[in-house]
């Protein structure tokens, strides 16, 4: 639907730059996946390290903090043997006034090849892409409301672990769409596989305009959402859309939308549940859900390293 | 200076005028159409043969700032316009008589197109406290507006329009709620929910337009809504004008052209305020310019310093250079669009003038010799070099299009003059 070239391809069709999942086609998809499955046994092992990355330079550069997304990036560089180094430049150079192309060009020029970026503004990593020097690869680690490919990907690696096929699911995304990068990418990674059915609920203040022109069914009600469900995403709701215009408290958020046994009880028996992190308990999700026997929250966080690494791998054209 | 432009085909719409003549200029003014004044001499000859001779172009919105002014008039002399209308969100604010003066005199020294300056409505367009309208307009203010800061406080508009009112000043008016607007940077809809960017809906204009045009109709107020961008806004425009409302609207070139999937990746040569809107919203906007509920089309020219645009899509300073550009894309607005070439030029011409109230758009003999010469069949290639305004901020850029200024005359003084 966006106009204009693909610039996360390059010209033989190969990943050069991860920026969105909206765009890129099925075989780049399964292919991350597939790379990702070969290095979930090297993080299982003693020595968790490849050499697939050795003499490269990674730049994390968060312009918004973000310690989890920053440190899984940083130990997936690592483990591929990378030179990595983290900026927090949200509280250094823009801080000063420094533009985000003059910050890039000034870490271009310490010989970086790969920029991992985090920005509070949509659309920045596509900025610093059309900007970067041919050589270099960007991936976006969540640009404002936008995206959040590589946390989208490790969603669907954790469904195709639990439930193998795509073709067969239905997928619900609870919460706070409106704000959440993580529900986009999530949203275009299941389209994109095959998956037939995906809801999204949440109060109408929480649901972006003609969010079904994504093509997902629209719920208001948890209850309705959940029935017969595979797969269910909680997404985090952030402390400063609990009081005011959008929702007038955090408990009647829970009363209407928080995850709890009963509810999930609509669901299929062998339902998951997922959550990007952090979690707020209580909130959206209750305890008793994401520490039950359905929940597979942590190993998200474990395959989230494996799935950084096949990222970087393929951007680096070091798994060919 | 006496100027014969040979053999070119003069259309003067305001005059029912098309037909291939000559028309000669003296002492500033138009001298005659096609048989020369007894005793003619030349000192100038232009061959416009193959080319429309046209009344030079009237752009009702071109933003101007500090330090800018030889450069976008410069600019405005290189697309063929001669008169342009100058909002009062210049730097100072034009809210004194002073700066209203000084503007004015500046431009007169250029010898490019006739500037007429909008007042501010309100001191530093801050919604609350009267400009000093009377001695504004003695200054030389054609009307009065809030440029793209709208009026909060619904008392303070009706007040504003009333004191205008008062002694038969117009009022110039976006229609946008600010509440509904602050946040965004593109339209609410598929493509902000898509691309994560804070939506502005479309009843943020139609609101406003509401609020305005019932105020207006209770006072009798003569109004002109800037930058329509919204399917509703022309119906409700028509409809006031069919309820006898004293009210006009124009549309940017922009909106005719663009809608919110054009955005792409992020560009922020097309973060404009009011931000670009849906295909049918464009396609009602075209509607409207044919059937006239929309007077006339502006550039909207805004240029800006690079570092404004390389930022992200939502950090990005709103709008777009383009007062170089509006006859080339109005022709090919009307080529798409089915109007006649005579009509598109009325748009950005007789009718742009009428709107304003302006002595302007016409061929007419004795009137001021503000002159557009231009090959309608050449193409032109858009790159920031080839512009000669200082913001080379257009979503444009890298398009071929129709439309070649060969010469400006602007009161009588060519202005531009470019050879094929």
């Amino acid at each position: 639907m966006l106009s204009k070239r693909n610039l996360q391809l390059n010209e033989h069709g190969e990943l050069h730059h991860l920026l969105a999942i909206e765009g890129l086609p099925k075989r780049i998809l399964e292919r991350i996946l597939d790379t990702a499955e070969s290095f979930v046994g090297v993080n299982e092992r003693e020595v968790k390290v490849v050499p697939l990355l050795r003499g490269k330079s990674i730049f994390n550069i968060f312009f918004e903090n973000s310690t989890r997304t920053r440190t899984t990036f940083e130990i997936a560089a690592k483990r591929l043997s990378a030179d990595v180094v983290s900026l927090d430049v949200a509280r250094s150079s823009t801080s000063k006034g420094e533009s985000i192309l003059d910050t890039i060009a000034n870490l271009t020029a310490m010989h970086a090849d790969m920029f991992v970026i985090r920005h509070a503004s949509s659309g920045a990593p596509y900025l610093i892409a059309q900007h970067a020097a041919p050589h270099v690869h960007v991936v976006n680690a969540g640009d404002g409301r936008h995206e959040h490919p590589t946390q989208g990907l490790l969603d669907v690696f954790t469904i195709r672990k639990y439930k193998k096929e795509f073709n067969n699911l239905t997928v619900a995304v609870v919460g706070d769409i409106l704000h959440s990068r993580v529900a986009r990418s999530q949203i275009h990674a299941l389209t994109t596989l095959g998956v037939p059915e995906i809801r999204v609920v949440g109060p109408q203040t929480l649901l972006p305009t003609e969010i079904e022109r994504l093509g997902v069914r629209v719920f208001t009600s948890l209850d309705e959402g959940l029935k017969g469900v595979d797969v269910v995403t909680m997404l985090r709701l952030q402390n400063e859309r609990m009081n005011g215009a959008l929702l007038p408290s955090a408990s009647e958020y829970f009363s209407r939308y928080g995850l709890t046994p009963q509810r999930l009880a609509l669901a299929k028996p062998d339902a998951i549940v997922l959550h990007p992190g952090p979690m707020n308990r209580g909130v959206e999700i209750d305890s008793m859900v994401a520490d039950g026997r359905q929940s597979v929250i942590l190993p998200q966080v474990t395959y989230g390293i494996a799935v950084r690494m096949a990222v970087m791998a393929i951007l680096a054209g070091a798994t060919r | 200076m006496k100027i014969a432009i040979r053999n070119g085909r003069v259309i003067d719409p305001a005059n029912g005028v098309d037909r291939v003549c000559d028309v000669f200029i003296a002492a500033g003014k138009i001298a005659a159409i096609g048989d020369a004044p007894s005793d003619w001499h030349s000192n100038k000859e232009i061959n416009a043969q193959g080319l429309v001779v046209a009344p030079g172009l009237v752009d009702l919105a071109v933003h101007v700032k500090r330090g800018t002014l030889a450069s976008e008039l410069a600019a405005a002399a290189a697309g063929g316009v001669t008169s342009i209308v100058c909002p009062p969100d210049t730097d100072p604010v034009l809210d004194e008589p002073g700066l209203v003066d000084m503007l004015r005199m500046r431009a007169n020294a250029q010898h490019g197109a006739h500037v007429y300056p909008l007042g501010a409505l309100t001191k530093e367009l801050g919604g609350s406290q009267l400009a000093e309208l009377s001695k504004l307009a003695h200054a030389g203010c054609i009307g009065f507006s809030q440029a793209d800061s709208p009026i909060v406080d619904t008392q303070a508009l009706w007040r504003a329009m009333q004191y205008a009112t008062t002694f038969g000043f117009a009022v110039w008016l976006r229609p946008e709620d600010h509440f509904l607007s602050r946040e965004g940077s593109a339209h609410d809809g598929e493509v902000s929910s898509r691309l994560g960017l804070n939506g502005i809906p479309a009843f943020s204009e139609t609101i406003a337009i509401s609020r305005i045009v019932q105020i207006a109709k209770a006072l009798g107020t003569r109004v002109h809504l800037s930058k329509l961008s919204t399917a509703l806004g022309v119906e409700m425009v028509r409809a006031a004008k069919a309820d006898g409302v004293n009210l006009t609207a124009d549309v940017s070139i922009h909106q005719l052209h663009l809608t919110d999937v054009d955005i792409g990746h992020y560009d922020a040569n097309y973060r404009l305020t009011p931000p670009l809107r849906t295909g049918r919203d464009r396609d009602a906007l075209i509607e409207g310019v044919r059937d006239g509920s929309i007077d006339c089309i502006v550039s909207d020219h805004t240029p800006r310093p690079l570092e404004q645009k390389q930022v992200p899509f939502g950090e990005a300073a709103v709008g777009a250079s383009a007062v170089e550009l509006l006859l080339s894309l109005t022709l090919r607005f009307a080529e798409s669009a089915k109007i006649s070439l005579a009509d598109a030029l009325a748009a950005i011409g007789a009718r742009a003038a009428r709107t304003a109230g302006l002595p302007a758009g016409t061929l007419s003999v004795g009137v001021a010799a503000d002159v557009c010469v231009f090959d309608p069949t050449a193409y032109r290639h858009i790159t920031a070099a080839s512009l000669k305004s200082a913001g080379k901020n257009t979503p444009f850029l890298g398009y071929e299009l129709p439309g070649v200024v060969r010469a400006t005359i602007a009161g009588g003084h060519l202005a531009h003059e470019a050879n094929a």
